[in-house]
C-alpha cells in the first residue's frame, strides 16, 4: 500500500486490520461479497456553537455567504456520529456498514441533531 | 437643528438601512467572488466523476469504497431576506434564495469531489445531496450536504473513470 493516505480501505487490508471499517451509502460493498447482514446500527451526536461564535455567525447573517463555524461544527458532529456508528458495528462483530444514511434535525436555536445509521454486515473480498 | 438630534431621531431609520445596504453591496460582491472561485475549483477537479448510480458502472475495477462528504452551511444576507419578505406575499420566484443554494450544493459537491481525491479515487458513486434549515437567528441559514462512496482501485491505485 506505498503512497496511500493512512486510513484508505483497500481489499487487501481491511480484512487483515479490523479496526478498518469499510462504510458505504450503496446497498453493496464495492470488491467485496457480503457474508452475514447483522442488523442496523446508529450513531446520534446533539451539538450547538458557543455564544462568541453564534454572534459572529449573526454578524455574517447581514452580508450572507458561508457560515464557516457552522460548517464546521456540522462536519465534527457528522464525523462523531459515524465513529459511533462504526463503534457499534465493531461491537457486533461487523468489518463493514452499508447503505448509511444521515439525517439532521435542528432542536432549538443554533443546536442540531446529527444522526447517522446504516446496516452493519460483514464481508470478504471478492476473489480477483 | 441639532446635527446630532437629527441622527438620534432617525435611529431607527438606519438601523434597518444600513444592514440592508451592506448587506446588498457585500453581499453581491461575496456572491460573485465565491462563484468565480467555484467555477476555477469545477476546472481543476474534472477528473474527478461524480455519479448517483447506485452501482459499479460497467468496465470499472473496484477493490473497495469509502465514504465521502461534503458539507456548507450558508446564510441569506439582510438584503436577500428583506426582498424575500415581500416575495412570499405576493408569490413567484425567489432569485435570490435560487443563487444562494445553486451555489452551496455546488460549493458541497467540490468539497466532497476534494475529498475523494485525497482519499485516491476519481470515481464516486451513489452521491446524494440533503438540505437542512438549520435554526439560527433572524436570517435563514441552510446546510446543505453531499455524500457518496468513493471508489478504490483494487490495489489501492486510482479507478479510471469510465
Amino acid at each position: 500500500m506505498v503512497g496511500l493516505p493512512s486510513g484508505i480501505i483497500t481489499a487487501a487490508n481491511y480484512t487483515r486490520e479490523p479496526t478498518v471499517m469499510l462504510v458505504s451509502n450503496l446497498e453493496t460493498a464495492p470488491g467485496q461479497r457480503i457474508t452475514a447482514h447483522l442488523g442496523i446500527v446508529q450513531g446520534s451526536t446533539v451539538r450547538a456553537k458557543h455564544a462568541g461564535k453564534d454572534i459572529l455567525a449573526g454578524l455574517k447573517n447581514i452580508v450572507g455567504g458561508e457560515l464557516k463555524a457552522y460548517t464546521d461544527l456540522m462536519q465534527e458532529a457528522r464525523a462523531e456520529a459515524v465513529e459511533r456508528m462504526t463503534a457499534q458495528a465493531r461491537a457486533m462483530g461487523a468489518n463493514a456498514v452499508l447503505n448509511v444514511r444521515f439525517v439532521t434535525t435542528s432542536i432549538t436555536m443554533g443546536a442540531a441533531e446529527t444522526l447517522a445509521y446504516g446496516s452493519a454486515v460483514t464481508v470478504e473480498p471478492t476473489a480477483a | 437643528m441639532n446635527n446630532w438630534k437629527f441622527w438620534l431621531d432617525t435611529l431607527s431609520l438606519w438601523v434597518l438601512i444600513v444592514p440592508l445596504l451592506l448587506g446588498y453591496g457585500v453581499g453581491r460582491w461575496l456572491e460573485r467572488r465565491h462563484y468565480r472561485s467555484i467555477r476555477e475549483r469545477e476546472q481543476a477537479l474534472r477528473h474527478v466523476v461524480a455519479l448517483n448510480t447506485r452501482y459499479v458502472p460497467e468496465g470499472v475495477v473496484a477493490g473497495s469504497a469509502q465514504l465521502v462528504t461534503g458539507g456548507v452551511v450558508i446564510s441569506s444576507d439582510y438584503f436577500k431576506t428583506f426582498v424575500a419578505g415581500f416575495r412570499s406575499f405576493f408569490g413567484g420566484r425567489f432569485r435570490g434564495y435560487e443563487t444562494l443554494l445553486e451555489r452551496a450544493r455546488r460549493e458541497a459537491l467540490l468539497r466532497l469531489k476534494a475529498q475523494a481525491e485525497v482519499a485516491g479515487s476519481t470515481l464516486v458513486i451513489g452521491v446524494r445531496f440533503q438540505t437542512t434549515t438549520i435554526a439560527g437567528s433572524a436570517t435563514p441559514s441552510v446546510e446543505i450536504l453531499a455524500f457518496g462512496t468513493a471508489l478504490i482501485g483494487p490495489r489501492g491505485q486510482v479507478t479510471a473513470a469510465p
